[in-house]
């Protein structure tokens, strides 16, 4: 057999997975890795970040546009460090990733070596799985499980720290796919008795309520979902991360749960008498406090993490497995129903919304523009056939409430992390994603749209040469309130109005954009608003459009924190 | 309430794992009390036994959370009740102080420990049995001149009759399908 370089063994591990894209930056330790890959750039595509934070976050759009795990590649050291936020990110809503870090030689580890840091001790609490690879000939197996570890179960991400001199010793190569694994059991059988009294649970209830989480994005359960809930006949809401699964304007949707949600599903939570959780981990986002949480209700848990089962919310029955199968067992034992006066009752509290909130945050008659016209006006010109990408803070909030989603996987946002500096990176990943793939997937024209605060785009506005680079054509709405809106507003509500670091003194976005040679425009006045997005829609190529937008805006309704969900406040004080 | 809990953990043996199991416990601001890891009964499965005083619900949390853990093949949870637990203890003595007849050979005999070896300046007794076992019989040195104590981990066998080449199996055959 042929001998190949540790550097080779990685790529040609990474073609044996079907993998062609690859988000990185090189350093000293991963040099080798480079020049291997200079040989194959007509297999892998290397797209060239400018911080390792974004290609991690880039890696991740990427894997959950494409349904692909995402791969990264980043140096030592700094590289390293830098990629930690991104790991975090990506293992917090469960993407699944491979990060390979260089690492300085084995004979040099543990003596402080230039760019030595320990990113296997370093990533452990914050990866699914991490391993260190020092010789070459682990190389191709260490890759195959990190693979299989990646995606299987609960996805999550993989670290590999690799030492400069398995990368540059030879190998022989032989590649297995998916080792067993003796100590993992991503796929736990379901005892038929458990979907039994699961179907019992359900047929039996009188006001069921379903939350949909990211589980279902993740697991591409999206269909198997779609029939329950169609059959049950029972409302649904999603979390954050969940928002996509099904169509927004599906009529069983009643919307977003937790503390910026929708106030229908909130507030009747806790007149349930079942809660069918599926695919969600009943984050204190989502709970509000949880002594105060489904008063009424009984709990079934569909999850397949069993540690998630029971952590915060106890469940009545848990079943442990996949969505999928776990869904395709269920649905044929269910009646098929309707509950048309509990759905009523939801129809109730979203007039109130409709009128005290929604109207007034998208059809605004204050002098000011606010964010919520903003999404309003993209959600309709685009109708749903957009990849919709937000950054964190009260731009994120407001993009999640107004848009009305058609696609699975078309929203991408952080939820677990919160990370501020996600949008941009993410935009670009997601864009890089559609670029490669092939026309018949339906997503591939569609235009990449970033909603980001005016802080959180300057995390990781250096993306914008990725964008002039990769020639990506992202469209940037830079919702600019001059502060930190999100702060500033919990500041308003529970710090007595004190405004504590929270202005902003900004640079001219349109110019910095224009320095990168990309199209931008600033919109002040309403009447321009809507003329203005469309331009930014129309044009063929990369776009920032910053909205100058009201900075005393407040994203209403809220559970503050220590409230349960059912003292919802719909409209703030002042 | 908090009461005293035995994690015992089979993995396999993988670099770092301790690292991962322990930060696990840090995470949930849970003190491990003792540690003991040891090769198991089948080849190439590791075991770890630790004693944490916590509630149950986060007893069972810990353990959940550890079993999620890719190395990890099983973590079972028990009470004091469902476990036989043993520790060893060694203590050092100056023979200097030893004039005083043949007390501490008494002593030695009614605590069922033993003398493991007889230098010029010092002695070492050994000493098996429970936590509390082993503080009294420190307890009751007081009079000699003890210049080191040490004490192991618990090891534990456990009332139930499972046997751990079954649970392997049993992950294995799910494994498979
Ligand atoms: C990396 C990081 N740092 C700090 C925060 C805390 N934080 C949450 S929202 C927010 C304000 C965001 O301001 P901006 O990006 O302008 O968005 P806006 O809320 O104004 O829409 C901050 C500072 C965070 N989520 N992430
Ligand atoms: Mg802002």
């Amino acid at each position: 057999m042929e001998k190949v370089l540790g550097a080779d063994a990685v790529l040609l591990s990474l073609i044996e997975e079907g993998q062609d894209t690859v988000f990185g930056y090189p350093g000293g330790t991963v040099i080798p890795l480079y020049d291997s890959l200079y040989g194959k750039r007509d297999k892998i595509h290397h797209i060239l970040a400018r911080h390792e934070q974004a290609a991690v976050h880039e890696a991740q759009a990427y894997a959950q546009v494409t349904g692909k795990p995402g791969v990264c590649i980043v140096t030592s050291g700094p590289g390293a460090t830098n990629a930690i936020t991104g790991i975090a990110n990506a293992n917090m809503d469960s993407v699944p990733l491979i990060v390979i870090t260089g690492q300085v030689g084995s004979a040099f580890l543990g003596t402080d070596a230039f760019q030595e840091t320990d990113v296997f001790g370093l990533s452990m609490p914050i990866a699914k799985w991490s391993a260190q690879i020092t010789k070459a000939e682990d190389i191709a197996e260490t890759m195959a499980k990190a693979f299989y570890i990646a995606v299987s179960g609960r996805p999550g991400v993989v670290v590999l720290e690799i030492t400069k001199n398995a990368l540059t010793s030879t190998t022989d190569f032989v590649y297995k796919k998916a080792p067993v694994i003796r100590s993992y059991v991503p796929y736990p059988e379901i005892p038929g008795e458990v979907i039994d009294k699961a179907a019992e649970m359900i047929n039996a209830a009188e006001k069921p309520l379903i939350l949909i989480g990211h589980g279902v994005l993740i697991a591409r359960a999206e269909k198997a979902v779609k029939e329950f809930v169609e059959k049950s006949g029972i409302p649904f809401g999603t979390t954050l991360m969940g928002l996509s699964a099904l169509p927004s304007d599906h009529p069983l949707n009643v919307g977003m749960l937790g503390m910026h949600g929708s106030y229908a599903s909130n507030m009747l939570t806790n007149q349930a008498d079942l809660i069918i959780a599926i695919g969600m981990r009943f984050s204190d986002r989502v709970t509000g406090k949880t002594s105060g949480y489904g008063t009424k209700a009984k709990i079934l848990h569909i999850e397949i993490d069993k540690s998630e089962i029971g952590k915060i919310i106890s469940a009545d029955l848990s079943v442990h497995g996949d969505l999928k199968s776990a869904l395709s067992y269920l649905t044929p034992r269910i009646e098929k129903k309707t509950y048309n006066r509990w759905r009523k009752e939801f129809d109730k509290f979203y007039q109130m919304e409709l009128e005290q909130v929604i109207k007034k945050d998208t059809h605004s008659d204050l002098p000011l523009i606010q964010m919520g016209e903003a999404v309003d006006i993209v959600s309709r010109k685009t109708s749903g056939d957009a990849v919709v990408v937000t950054d964190v803070g009260q731009n994120q909030m407001v993009a999640a409430r107004y848009y009305k989603f058609k696609h699975p996987n078309t929203f991408l946002t952080s939820g677990g992390l919160g990370t501020m500096g996600f949008g941009l990176p993410a935009a670009v990943g997601a864009a890089v994603a559609q670029k490669f793939m092939p026309e018949t997937n339906k997503m591939k024209n569609f235009p990449v749209v970033l909603f980001t605060g005016d802080g959180g785009f300057q995390m990781n506005e250096q993306e914008l040469g990725t964008i002039i680079q990769e020639k990506v054509p992202v469209k940037m709405v830079i919702l600019n309130n001059s502060v930190l809106g999100m702060v500033r507003q919990w500041q308003n509500m529970f710090n007595g109005k004190r405004y504590s670091e929270t202005d902003l003194i900004n640079p001219d976005f349109v110019c910095l954009a224009k320095a990168y040679g990309i199209k931008a425009e600033r919109v002040e006045l309403r009447e321009d608003l809507e003329p203005a997005i469309q331009q930014m829609l129309s044009f063929d190529g990369p776009y920032l459009l910053e909205i100058m937008v009201d900075k005393d805006m407040k994203v209403m309704p809220f559970i503050a924190p220590g409230s349960t969900v059912d003292e919802m406040k719909l409209v703030s004080n002042d | 309430m908090n009461r005293k809990y035995t994690l015992l953990i089979y993995t396999e043996n993988h670099v770092g794992l301790l690292n991962r199991i322990s930060i696990i416990f840090t995470r949930h601001k849970v003190n491990i009390e003792s540690l003991n890891t040891s090769p198991s009964m089948e080849e190439g499965v590791h075991s770890f036994v630790i004693t944490i005083n916590t509630s149950l619900a986060q007893a069972e949390h810990l353990r959940k959370a550890i079993e999620k853990q890719v190395e990890v093949l099983k973590a079972f949870l028990y009470e004091e009740k469902q476990v036989i637990p043993m520790e060893v203890a060694l203590f050092k003595i100056s023979t200097e102080g030893l004039k005083s007849g043949n007390s501490l050979e008494k002593l030695i005999r009614e605590s069922s420990a033993r003398i493991i070896t007889v230098e010029p300046e010092f002695l070492v007794i050994e000493k098996t049995g429970t936590q509390n076992d082993i503080q009294d019989f420190l307890a009751q040195l007081s009079d000699f001149d003890v210049r080191e104590f040490i004490q192991s981990g618990r090891v534990i066998v456990t009332r139930p009759m499972g046997k751990l080449k079954d649970y392997l199996l049993d992950l294995e055959r799910q494994e498979e399908k």
